[in-house]
């Protein structure tokens, strides 16, 4: 009689801190790939499901720069909670767009989007306490935590996703072939 | 009789006073650089072209051939070595790929391609570096500025003019022009002048022709910098664009190296 072996799933978790969900858009860009995926993987914490913490995992995928507190203490969750931690897309790996406000104060960036600015009416810097500290400089993952992989692109294709991911599962190193490595 | 050197275990020949470069461009064997370019003295500065010969590493831009030379360029461990000078190069400027419009065209990325650089390795310096949009047809982001002096020499070999220089030192090293204001839109430049095509990242680009070539078919999204040859598709980009002129759609942009 053959042995069947009942291999559970691989967690992957993923979240987006100061980016702008693309990477998670073109994540989904596999499209039906995505059924053959989740045969073996099952999502913790992602905006795909909504769950709002993230719990030991395989895999974290983690979108977007460190903009404010927030994006910190989240990036550490994912850290302790997750074997494998991949910094994605452009911001995750060097600040990104987000980043061009490191040239100014965060000052000067606030009197901007929320006194100067043309349009704005009631002019006030939001002060919620609900409102998460904005960190003085933007900053990606590496210098937070560690980080194992690096997949870059502003998005990666769902072919570099679908690559990473499948070489993971196959227990291989992940490489990217130089036709899936982009900075843009 | 020709003499030679070896490369990576091939014989090359080279002529008296050519450089392990020089030797090496002509036998269409690549070694990465940033800094040099046929036609303009030698630079030395990036270091990306850093072989070992008998043992000792040195910049193949800068050191003549020399009978006997066992040069060893396409390692693992020189491929290891370039990689990091190259992430010191993306985290000492900021260099934001997706939002610079040199991006596919850019040399310093297609650098870091075939390096497989996935990210900058060290923190970053965000340093703050002035944008120059003074001239009516060029424009100067320093973000960008690698410190090749390509377009320093370019202008004073080249186009005998003296429009750019570097000034001070360590982080605080940052491309100046030659202008009673310091002004680019104050210099003697020209559009027609080399200096004004030759950067290879996108600290000097020409304005009203961004973005005429859309990512994903510019020039290293279609080569790879190790085509040896790429020194033509790059002087046709970097030719004018004339209105009306036909122009293959495949082969990428206008201007740019
Ligand atoms: S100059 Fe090159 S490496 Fe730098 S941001 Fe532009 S495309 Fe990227
Ligand atoms: S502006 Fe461009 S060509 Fe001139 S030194 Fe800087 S990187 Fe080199
Ligand atoms: S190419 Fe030789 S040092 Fe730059």
């Amino acid at each position: 009689m053959r042995e069947v072996f009942t291999v559970s799933k691989v967690r992957v978790a993923t979240t987006s801190l100061a980016g702008c969900f693309g990477c998670h858009m073109s994540f989904l860009d596999m499209d039906e790939r995505i059924v053959g995926l989740l045969e073996h993987v099952e999502f913790s914490r992602s905006p795909i499901n909504d769950i709002k913490h993230c719990d030991p995992c395989d895999i974290g995928l983690v979108e977007g720069a460190l903009c404010n507190a927030d994006n910190v203490h989240v990036l550490k969750e994912f850290r302790e909670n997750c074997k494998i931690l991949i910094a994605v897309g452009a911001c995750a790996i060097n600040g990104g767009v987000p980043a061009m406000r490191n040239h100014f104060t965060l000052q000067e960036c606030l009197e901007e989007a929320f006194l100067d600015m043309i349009g704005v009416d009631n002019p006030h810097i939001p002060n919620d306490v609900e409102i998460p500290l904005l960190l003085s400089k933007v900053h990606p993952l590496h210098e937070v935590v560690k980080v194992d992989y690096y997949l870059p692109g502003c998005p990666p294709s769902a072919d570099a996703f679908v690559k990473v991911l499948t070489d993971l599962l196959e227990g291989k190193e992940p490489s990217l072939p130089k036709s899936m490595l982009h900075y843009d | 009789m020709s003499k030679f050197i070896k490369i990576d275990g091939v014989e090359v020949p080279f002529e008296e006073g050519q450089t392990i470069m020089d030797a090496a461009l002509a036998a269409d064997i690549y070694i990465p650089h940033l800094c040099h370019r046929p036609g303009l003295s030698p630079h030395g500065s990036c270091k990306l072209c850093t072989v070992d010969v008998n043992g000792r590493a040195v910049s193949s831009c800068t050191m003549p051939a020399s009978e006997g030379m066992e040069i060893e360029n396409d390692t693992p461990a020189l491929k290891k070595v370039r990689k990091t000078i190259t992430q010191m190069l993306f985290v000492e400027g900021n260099h934001l790929c997706p939002s610079c419009e040199k991006t596919g065209d850019c040399t310093l990325q297609a650098v870091a391609y075939h390096l497989d650089m996935l990210d900058g390795h060290f923190p970053q310096f965000y340093p703050r570096r002035e944008v120059d949009a003074s001239h009516s047809s060029l424009v100067i982001d320093r973000d960008r500025c690698i410190m090749c002096e390509l377009c320093v020499r370019a202008s004073r070999e080249i186009d005998g003019k003296d429009v750019f220089a570097i000034s001070g030192r360590g982080t605080g090293r940052h491309l100046i022009v030659n202008s009673p204001t310091g002004k680019l839109g104050d210099s003697d430049i020209e559009l027609d002048d080399l200096a004004a095509h030759i950067c290879p990242v996108g600290a000097i680009l020409i304005k009203d022709h961004g973005y005429e070539v859309p990512i994903g078919r510019r020039t290293f999204d279609l080569h790879s910098v190790a085509e040896t040859d790429l020194e033509e598709v790059i002087l046709k980009k970097s030719a004018h664009h004339d209105e009306g002129e036909e122009r293959d759609p495949n082969e990428g942009g206008v201007y740019g190296v």
